[in-house]
């Protein structure tokens, strides 16, 4: 099928500001939208610029703003989308050039909620137990691959670039409510706080641009939840 | 910009970032992690199944039965006492994972839950055993950011998104680094007293392949072209079930939970060649299967694929236990695997072969063992060899987590004993030519369609099946692809961010790599784990039960040879 796609570029070491750049491609219906940049780069445009490398939705590396949703340009087929496609960067990150945006700020914030286990007792000659319900209870929040999909879809982050977001947030949950981990006070200090979970709207379309399904919204009413409890 | 550091890790997979907890629990060492992507990103990611180790969790298993299923799954060509090493160790290192906060599936008792996968046995062949330790079909991923996670932890410093472009080697000794930020295309100089490669694969040499875009053997290319031979090469690994024409992986843990392969007439044709392990023989005879039902005419309506049948397992244990692979099959085909059949075909996976190392990933220099001093290499990108010419489902995961947390003590200690030895004076010079000549030249080749040729020469030449005749052609067209390569020009002459620079790298160091594949298998005149020759069908223990080293010498490439250790289990034909 032939696609028309626009594609905002931007080089803020050249460009003064951002323009669209519109190429007509011939593609399979079956074939990903990281096809179509393909196609663009390697036949008609090699300074087209995005990032990508597993092209099946699990690295995290190509999320972009497809007809105004955040989507892995990996995980969306372009019949889709369909003919007229406009492709942008995600919103609320500073733009590197074209497609590509500042992911530090992102990994400052993941940083931010502690994002790893921390269990000071002595570790057993095996493994510490954990039934399946305890495993359960965060299994959702271990899918999240970081591809900041959800964070920069969220209104909340961008009328507010110190909210610390849902994916940090999907992070701090995949620790809370893991039976092994002792640092709930400390990590709920950080989320609890100005900048933290109260600031989220549940405007759920963190939900809708999880390439991972995650119930990013549902996950952040449980900390919610939690952190109230655990007050009380 | 020059920096220094104690050790440096290349490469921010498993191999890299165990290598690097290792590194930054011993005290007083400064470590810097450089990758060309972002850690999170790394193929490590991609990898689905789980983890084996001999826990017992579930029925009995030992580290013992694990070596001899490793050494019969890669043929022999197994360096024996390396893979104990690992079978051994691989117990300590998942309880270390899960110690570090891993989230494995869990047995109703809360202990790690362990499923079949292919090759792997009870007592030496008799039956399949629950040896896979996994986190539902996600386990690579769990690995990846269980390791990134205690790297934060542990504040270990990351150089993200910056592209290898030398190894600096001194003296006789390997100490430094050349490296391109590539978000403003600056070149840095990393001096340091230990270097690890944990660069990963180099799947993107062929068209139909699991590997990401990204897997194009930079280090391994690097180390070729300063003189490091590269061990077993041609041992190639093709995974039986890619996603028909994409190549993306469905686990093995589909079989290892039940599924079964159908040809045209629906038959479960494994059962004509393993009658023992029928759907789970290990990888390299499963894809030689569906290659000759294919040949034979069996194929899905005469096409060149099979199905993948999952429809009996029922819904729960695909939504619970493959919830990844539903999700690919659902949105790359349109397919629901709960009721339909899966298109699948064998995909381009996993090199054997790679960088030559000892047991503490410290680089071997020859076929002699000569160690070059403060380089080490660990997963993908090396060969220990673990893996000889096959390598059993699980067992990367192993390798990546048992090496490289042995290259990262080896190194912690390397470093505190070890000088810093003087940089050449200008190190960086041959790299700066390489980069400026791509950036200045006006017009000549296209690299994009130079890495399709190579990559479509490489699935018809050099992938299942072999011969004399289609690998004297492949290198024939990979040298004229090489000549090409030498004048090619790309559009993009900016310094910042230019990812058409790095893909135009990339297509050089395929080409390199794809050279020393073919010479191996020309000069492996036998069939082997995944290197089958149709000219030469037999396995032929008297004349190739070797490891193979090719060289790049001024002169063209040198092939020599290395004896494998067979310090356990001898030699036989291999049934299953």
């Amino acid at each position: 099928m032939q696609v028309q796609c626009k594609i905002r570029r931007y080089n803020p070491t050249q460009d003064k500001k951002p323009y669209f750049s519109v190429y007509e491609v011939r593609m399979e219906p079956t074939d990903r939208v990281l096809d179509l940049l393909n196609e663009i780069k390697w036949k008609l445009d090699g300074t087209l610029t995005y990032r990508r490398s597993c092209a099946h939705g699990v690295c995290g590396s190509d999320a972009m703003r497809i007809n105004g949703r955040n989507r892995l340009a990996c995980k969306v087929l372009v019949r889709d989308i369909g003919q007229k496609m406009t492709i942008e960067p995600m919103m609320g990150f500073a733009v590197l050039r074209d497609l590509v945006v500042d992911m530090e700020p992102f990994f400052e914030k993941y940083k931010a909620v502690k994002p790893y286990l921390v269990n000071d007792d002595p570790a057993p000659v095996t493994e510490r137990l954990q039934t399946p319900e305890e495993r359960a209870a965060y299994d959702d929040t271990t899918k999240c691959i970081l591809c900041a999909a959800c964070t920069t879809a969220c209104p909340p982050f961008w009328s507010n670039p110190d909210f610390v977001g849902p994916a940090a947030l999907v992070n701090a949950h995949r620790f809370i409510f893991d039976s092994r981990d002792k640092a709930g006070a400390e990590r709920a200090d950080v989320i609890s706080g100005r900048e933290g979970v109260w600031r989220c709207r549940t405007v759920f379309n963190c939900t809708d641009a999880c390439p991972r399904g995650i119930q990013v919204t549902n996950v952040m009413e449980e900390v919610k939840r939690k952190l109230l409890y655990d007050r009380a | 910009m020059y920096h220094r550091f104690d050790a440096i890790v290349v490469g921010a997979g498993g191999a890299g970032l165990m290598a690097a907890m290792q590194l930054a629990r011993t005290p007083g060492i400064r470590t810097a992690v450089i990758s060309k992507l972002y850690p999170t990103r790394s193929h490590t990611g991609a990898a689905q199944g789980g983890i084996g180790a001999a826990l017992g969790n579930l029925e009995e298993d030992y580290p013992e039965w694990h070596t001899f299923d490793t050494v019969k799954g890669g043929d022999y060509l197994v360096d024996q006492d390396a893979a104990d090493i690992m079978c051994h160790e691989a117990v300590e290192s998942v309880y270390e994972l899960e110690h570090y906060g891993l989230p494995f599936s869990r047995t109703p008792e809360g202990k790690i839950d362990q499923r079949r996968f292919g090759g792997h046995t009870r007592n030496f062949g008799e039956a399949p055993v629950r040896r896979s330790c996994f986190a539902a079909d996600r386990t690579g991923h769990m690995i990846l950011q269980t390791l990134y996670q205690q790297c934060i932890k542990r504040e270990v410093e990351f150089y993200s998104e910056f592209q290898l472009l030398d190894l600096i080697i001194s003296e006789g000794v390997c100490c430094g680094l050349v490296v391109l930020n590539i978000k403003d295309g600056e070149i840095h100089i990393f001096h340091a007293k230990a270097i690890l490669f944990a660069t990963g694969g180099f799947g993107r040499a062929w068209k139909i392949t699991s590997n990401a875009l990204s897997n194009t053997g930079d280090g391994v290319a690097i180390a070729f072209r300063r003189g490091i031979p590269l061990e077993d090469m041609e041992l190639y690994q093709f995974h039986p079930t890619g996603v028909y024409k994409l190549g993306i992986l469905l686990t093995e843990g589909a079989r290892g939970e039940g599924g079964i392969l159908r040809n045209n007439d629906g038959e479960r044709f494994t059962e004509r060649y393993a009658p023992t392990l029928l759907d789970l023989a290990p990888r390299d005879m499963v894809s030689r299967f569906i290659y000759q039902e294919v040949k034979e005419g069996r194929g899905i309506n005469g096409s060149d694929f099979v199905h993948l049948d999952l429809t009996h397992l029922g819904a729960d244990v695909v939504e619970n236990k493959l919830p990844d692979l539903a999700d690919f099959v659902r949105v790359y085909l349109g397919v629901d695997p709960v009721r339909e059949l899966i298109p699948i075909q064998p995909t381009a996976h996993y090199a054997m072969g790679g960088i030559p190392t000892d047991v503490d990933g410290r680089v071997l220099m020859d076929e002699s063992n000569t160690v070059l001093p403060g380089f080490y290499a660990a997963g993908e990108c090396a060969c220990v060899s673990v893996h000889g010419a096959n390598r059993l489902g699980t067992n990367s995961l192993v390798d990546i987590v048992v090496f490289g947390r042995r290259a990262g003590k080896h190194m912690a200690a390397y470093v505190q004993e070890a000088p810093f030895t003087e940089l050449p004076r200008t190190p960086d010079d041959e790299a700066r030519q390489q980069v400026s000549a791509l950036l200045s030249r006006e017009r000549g080749e296209s690299a994009p369609e130079i890495r399709e040729t190579l990559q479509e020469e490489m699935m018809d030449k050099v992938s299942v099946v072999r011969s004399e005749q289609t690998l004297q052609s492949a290198r024939k067209t990979v040298h004229e692809l090489q000549a090409r390569f030498a004048q090619v020009a790309i559009q993009d002459r900016q310094t910042w961010y230019n990812s058409e620079l790095l893909e135009t790298l990339e297509v050089g160091y395929l080409l390199d790599l794809s050279e020393s594949i073919i010479a191996g298998a020309l000069a492996r005149q036998e069939s082997r784990g995944g290197h089958y020759r149709e000219d030469y069908p037999e396995r032929d223990d008297t004349n190739f039960l070797r490891h193979s080293f090719v060289y790049n010498t001024p002169d063209g490439l040198r092939i020599a040879h290395k004896p494998v250790n067979i310090s356990k289990f001898e030699p036989k034909e291999r049934k299953y």
